[in-house]
């Protein structure tokens, strides 16, 4: 199964049973897997007339009350970050799924890149955090797909799903759990009555919650800065309160959100830093500056966002040299970099895309990482 | 022949037309003017008074000629005029 | 206290409204946040009277129903109704709909919003919702103008009328929004104007019982722009010019129904025909496909 597909299976297992989509390579097979498997399941799919279209239709299902999902690529994505706001703001949570490739514009259609990481931190206007995950194989795509789904039902936000095209079009095997083994996190509706319900009240996590059309709680949801009861209003009061909060149910919850895998970084003197297929290239980088002596780890991103800020200013603290292996031209890296806060060196190994790296191009970044050290 | 109406057929009281009373949300009146002009038995005009917002609200002229039509209530952009119908015992 | 508190203080004060006498509209409003924001003389509200009674003469249960609307003044009626409403994004309140409804097929979804978010930003999902049949009723209040920017010209601003970024006059071509609404599939298509305030009701009472995609052009004036630039004086001016030039042809090809800026406006209900909704033909198809793989789709 690849990638695509292995992405469509992860989340019909986490319960999605809307999804709205439009063609667009390298992320079409999603769509065409969805409309062949879904209404076996129960579900809808519908493909829009485009992206802003899909990436709204999808919150028009989940205040309907299903799980919902969107795929594209590069610039479908462009065209959704509108509704990615707009998801933020009125705090429905459902996943936007890029399968990235080489930009800008139009740029590699068939070919892979991961320059869209800072578009999904920052693409919508506004302040915000969401929420971004990097798979590095089908099988990921078909586990993390889950996680992205529970998340995003947890902290009501719109959930980033990172994958590339060399992990839509990679084909691997994908083991499929029995359905009572997948976690998978309900909605959390309310039980208060319509009339001691506010729709945007925060519960004790900061996360207020759910109801949805047709309950009868009569609720207003509005892209506007709104109060508690979902009302707009046009105030630098109202507006500080409403967006430190939605900062701040991500911010706050980075630890518990976190999802890091590190290895060899206990005695490395060089980590890498990678996500997504970049992160499998430097594996065989890693085998190979160790063949010339040098002590160097991995410490692979899945959840790219919100950063694990103390992860990194750890490994700086501890004297680490950090090269940070992406496919573009410094996007992470710059996160890298300022948390280091200048104490060891932070090479780039990037490139524009259209290729994964080669393996020397990263081991040579560890090796001049190691010298610079020494 | 024009037929002749009797104010009393058969000895008993002709049985009235349905009756309103006029009810007018009065600062919440923004002065369009509209259920003034469009009320079929011309039972408001606007006022020479002022609301809390500036503006001349309706007044009733004729409370007997409402006939609790809700044309009023229906044009009123604002949400702010309505009628309540009378029962006709208490008329 | 803010000023909008006051104002709300004095409403609820108002002695003009005796203690006892609840607002007909008091179910169907948000009664705490009245006075809302349109013009004195904007069409708007009426609109919103006509919508409200419409829904309590189908007797559609309120919880039942959903108000969807997207940026501008008539974007703002969401806000104002009691009903779950959704004010989204400039243009796509009918993709919001579009998903709203087949998430959950038992809500009767309107889409109330205004010319310039449906019809310039927002045009090609007007299309494609038709020509699918959603099930779906869109209410387009018509004010010829972006109004809540300030009174830009808008895709529907007839030819020769003067606005912000028309100041010579307006020399495009504006859209025949009932012509084009019959032609990409609309089931049931009506146009009045704000004062045909009892032809709105059973146009709405129609649209909001008929399966399918239903559609209604409302003229409403808009006095602070577009009747002011244009020299139409206030709203009332209007509503009398709306009284003395419109026409009620019923059936009347929709391709001749174009409005000029003085001309007669012809109104009436044009187009209602029968066509399979989206959700009809998805079922049908696909349990003829999929037979016991296949569940008829019920939400």
């Amino acid at each position: 199964m690849d990638g695509d597909h292995a992405c469509c299976e992860g989340a019909l297992a986490a319960g999605c049973r809307f999804v709205a989509g439009y063609p667009i390579t390298p992320s079409t097979a999603v769509v065409e897997r969805f409309a062949r498997r879904i209404p076996r399941v129960g579900g809808v799919f519908i493909q829009m007339e485009d992206e802003l279209a899909s990436s709204i239709a999808i919150q028009g299902a989940v205040w309907a009350g299903k799980k919902a999902m969107t795929v594209t690529s590069g610039p479908g994505y462009s065209l959704m970050m509108e509704h990615i706001g707009l998801a933020v703001m009125t705090e429905c949570p459902c996943v936007f799924v890029n399968v990235q490739r080489g930009g800008p514009s139009t740029g590699l259609p068939t070919l892979p890149g991961q320059a869209d990481m800072m578009q999904a931190r920052w693409g919508s206007h506004g302040d915000y955090e969401i929420i971004a995950l990097c798979p590095d194989s089908p099988q990921e795509c078909f586990d993390f797909m889950i996680d992205a789904f529970n998340l995003s039902e947890q902290y009501r936000v719109p959930v980033m799903f990172m994958m590339d095209e060399c992990i839509g079009h990679m084909i691997e095997k994908v083991t499929i759990p029995e359905a009572d083994k997948i976690d998978v996190t309900p909605r959390n509706y309310t039980k208060l009555p319509p009339d001691q319900y506010l729709p945007f009240k925060p519960a004790e996590n900061m996360v207020p919650e759910m109801v949805k059309a047709g309950d009868g709680y009569r609720i207003h949801v509005t892209g506007l800065t709104h109060d508690y009861r979902g009302y707009p209003v046009m105030s630098a009061d109202c507006q500080e309160e409403l967006v430190h909060r939605l900062v701040n149910k991500i911010n706050r919850n980075e630890e518990k959100i976190r999802h890091i895998i590190a290895t060899d970084i206990e005695d490395a003197d060089v980590v890498v830093i990678a996500y997504g297929i970049t992160a499998r290239v430097a594996v065989d980088a890693i085998a190979l500056a160790r063949k010339q002596g040098v002590k160097v780890g991995l410490l692979r991103l899945v959840v790219v966002w919100p950063f694990p800020e103390a992860v990194i200013r750890d490994l700086a603290n501890k004297g680490k040299a950090l090269v940070m292996a992406e496919m573009n031209y410094g996007q992470i890296y710059y996160e890298v970099e300022r948390c280091a806060q200048g104490k060891v060196p932070v090479l780039l190994a990037g490139h524009g895309g259209g290729d994964v790296h080669k393996t020397e191009a990263i081991a040579e970044k560890i090796v001049e990482a190691n010298k610079c050290l020494s | 022949m024009a037929i002749r109406y009797h104010d009393n057929p058969f000895g008993k009281h002709k049985p009235g037309g349905p009756k309103g009373r006029v009810v007018i949300v009065e600062d919440g009146c923004k002065g369009c003017g509209f259920c003034v002009e469009y009320c079929p038995n011309d039972v408001l005009v606007l006022s020479s008074r002022y609301n809390v917002k500036g503006y001349h609200p309706p007044e009733v002229v004729h409370p007997d000629k409402c006939v609790n039509c809700g044309f009023c209530r229906m044009i009123c952009p604002e949400f702010a005029i309505y009628t309540v119908a009378i029962e006709p015992e208490t008329v | 206290m803010s000023v909008i508190d006051e104002l709300q203080q004095a409403v609820k004060n108002s002695p003009r409204q005796s203690p006892g006498d609840e607002h007909p509209m008091s179910n169907f409003l948000r009664m705490d946040r009245i006075p809302h924001i349109w013009c004195p003389t904007c069409g708007i509200g009426t609109t919103v009277n006509c919508f409200a009674q419409a829904l309590e003469r189908c007797s559609i249960p309120l919880d039942d129903v959903a108000v969807v609307s997207g940026i501008g003044c008539t974007g703002r009626v969401a806000g104002y109704v009691k009903t779950d409403s959704f004010h989204t994004t400039h243009g796509r309140a009918i993709p919001f709909a579009t998903g709203l409804r087949l998430g959950n097929p038992k809500l009767k979804v309107v889409v109330f919003s205004g010319d310039g978010d449906l019809f310039s930003i927002g045009g090609n999902h007007f299309n494609h919702a038709a020509r699918r049949n959603l099930d779906m009723t869109v209410i387009c209040v018509n004010n010829f103008n972006y109004a809540m920017t300030g009174g830009q010209v808008a895709p529907t601003s007839p030819t020769d009328s003067v606005l912000t970024t028309s100041p010579y006059g307006n020399f495009e071509t504006p859209f025949n929004l009932p012509f084009l609404a019959e032609s990409v599939g609309a089931t049931f298509v009506a146009r009045w104007t704000a004062l045909h305030i009892h032809r709105v009701t059973e146009s709405m009472i129609k649209a909001l019982m008929k399966p399918g995609f239903s559609f209604i052009e409302i003229i409403a004036p808009c006095p602070t722009i577009f009747e002011r630039k244009n020299k139409f004086g206030d709203g009332l001016d209007r509503l009398k010019f709306y009284h003395d030039n419109s026409e009620i042809i019923h059936g009347a090809p929709t391709k001749d129904v174009d409005i000029g800026l003085r001309n007669k406006i012809i109104v009436g209900e044009f187009v209602d025909i029968e066509r399979p909704t989206f959700i009809e033909s998805m079922n049908a198809y696909l349990k003829r496909r999929l037979g016991s793989d296949y569940d008829i789709y019920e939400g």
